[in-house]
């Protein structure tokens, strides 16, 4: 992959955000888990804000969840995506409680409704940063 | 102690509102801020306190150095995007009811595509850490898109219709038309609506905001000041602000149709001692469609989900039961981030916005909208 080539937002990963992307690029999905209350947060922040504690780790997220919402982006607000328009991007109930927002791949919106059930996928945008994307189960 | 009629709208002031502009957003600002201080019938060296906003390219010293204010003695900022200017008034009132400052300008000019699209700017500001991260890799750069999923899962959960935000668009227009300082004059139709293109389905071209340039100003001044200013003063009967749960990222937030607004609404009407019946006009942050459709739920104005019907039927138009944006708002005046909707509250409540007037009016509410969610209101009163 040749990282000149790639030409869209990339995410700059924090001190707290670090692991989540590096395993991102390991191709898992990992979520923060609060040590003391075990509640699971992202995006990935210090505090839980359910217990206020700053210990967490990072546990293994299954990948799986279901349809909260969507859009199909016609306009590219951004001249790199013009090319892919339109595209849906799905906001996701992942099993573990937090939501994810990620395109997705293989079939359009007439396919979706709330609820349906998808899977997390790997694509690599750079060497060092992989995104995430759903493809409906 | 209760911020009730304790401030007065007393001033308002506004360039012409343009698409493009060579002028700076200062200069904007500066011109709107002395007609807001002459149509109070003060001099700029009566101003003690100033809340510009916070991506204005301002900063209330640039008052000092400009109007040569003898004693600035009273200076906030209310960053929170599109709500910032109703939650000035906030600010201001407690400003002057807390004896700080006598006659506070708010202030806001924008120079739209002059000064950058929004998009460039959004990734720039704190309040858009996650999003930048996490959502702007998907292609996730623009309000439109932010927001289009609030959208879509009210149509699924509630049967709401493309048709029923049309109804938005083309009852601002309207009223637009009624407007010198509006930019869109062109008659629009719900078949208009349904054809113009699509952005982030659902939203449509027609569904959003224009990008403008010009400035608005209003002075708030403390009540018993305010009976000898020249007009009859408007008072702050009501005021609130409010945060969504998730305020930074709209994916996680735990009900994506449930805004600011919802919290602070009840407080403000607390406030004022009025009910929703009471309202006579509502001027309410219109930076898409459906963000009108769910504050007139988080308000209380309908039970959520029947915003869609709601707004159908006239019932929102001049002449309706609850007319909205008598200006025509961001989607057909003017996008000036919601200070025009005072401006305009302001002119309905002293019976001066002519053909626009709604008759007999002596309450009306005002929101703001901001950044993921934020919101705003005012209830003001003659």
């Amino acid at each position: 992959m040749n990282d000149l080539a790639y030409d869209k937002p990339l995410p700059e990963p924090s001190a707290v955000s670090r692991p989540y992307w590096d395993a991102l690029r390991e191709h898992r999905l990992v979520l923060q888990c609060c040590r003391q209350c075990h509640t699971v947060r992202h995006y990935p922040r210090p505090v839980c804000d359910r217990c206020y504690s700053m210990d967490y780790e990072w546990i293994p997220a299954s990948g799986r969840g279901t349809v909260h919402s969507w859009s199909t982006y016609h306009h590219p607000f951004h001249f790199a995506f013009k090319r892919d328009m339109p595209y849906v991007v799905l906001t996701v109930d992942l099993e573990e409680g937090v939501r994810l927002q990620a395109p997705l791949r293989g079939a359009d919106a007439s396919a979706l409704r709330l609820g349906a059930p998808v899977e997390v996928v790997f694509e690599d945008a750079t060497d060092e940063i992989t995104l995430p994307a759903f493809r409906l189960l | 102690m209760s911020l009730r009629d304790q401030a007065c709208v007393t001033g308002i002031g506004e360039t012409r509102y343009t698409r493009e502009t060579t002028r700076s957003q200062a200069e904007l600002t500066f011109e709107a801020s002395l007609a807001a201080i002459a149509d109070a019938g003060l001099d700029p060296k009566d101003i003690d306190g100033v809340v510009p906003y916070a991506m204005g390219g301002v900063i209330a010293e640039d008052f000092v150095t400009n109007f040569g204010l003898p004693d600035l003695r009273y200076s906030a900022v209310t960053p929170m995007g599109g709500a910032s200017s109703v939650a000035a008034l906030q600010n201001a009132a407690l400003a002057v009811a807390g004896g700080l400052a006598n006659h506070v300008l708010i202030c806001l000019g924008r120079g739209a595509l002059s000064t950058g699209r929004i998009t460039d700017r959004i990734g720039m500001m704190p309040q858009f850490r996650l999003v930048a991260e996490h959502e702007m890799p998907m292609g996730t750069v623009a309000p439109a898109q932010f927001y289009a999923p609030m959208a879509r899962r009210h149509m699924e959960l509630y049967g709401t219709t493309s048709e029923q935000l049309g109804e938005i668009a083309v009852t601002f227009r309207r009223h637009a038309q009624l407007h010198d300082n509006a930019m869109m004059q062109k008659p629009m139709t719900l078949a208009d609506h349904q054809a113009s293109r699509m952005i982030a389905d659902p939203l449509r071209l027609y569904d959003c905001c224009l990008e403008s340039a010009g400035a608005a100003a209003v002075v708030i001044s403390r009540a018993d000041l305010a009976r000898d200013c020249r007009h009859t003063p408007v008072y702050i009967g009501g005021v609130a602000e409010g945060h969504p749960d998730s305020p930074s990222t709209i994916t996680q937030r735990p009900d994506i149709c449930r805004i600011g607004l919802a919290k602070a609404a009840p407080k403000a009407f607390a406030m004022a001692g009025v009910t929703h019946a009471d309202i006579d006009v509502a001027e309410i942050y219109d930076c898409f469609t459906y963000i009108v459709l769910c504050q007139l739920e988080d308000m209380g104005f309908c039970a959520k989900g029947e915003g869609g019907q709601f707004v159908q039927g006239g019932r929102i138009a001049l002449g309706g039961e609850l007319p909205v944006n008598t200006h025509g708002g961001l989607l057909s005046q003017a996008h000036i981030a919601g200070m025009n909707h005072i401006v305009e509250l302001t002119r309905q409540l002293r019976h001066q916005a002519g053909a626009r007037q709604v008759p007999d009016a002596e309450v009306g509410l005002v929101t703001g909208y901001g950044d993921l969610g934020d919101g705003s209101i005012a209830i003001l009163h003659r």
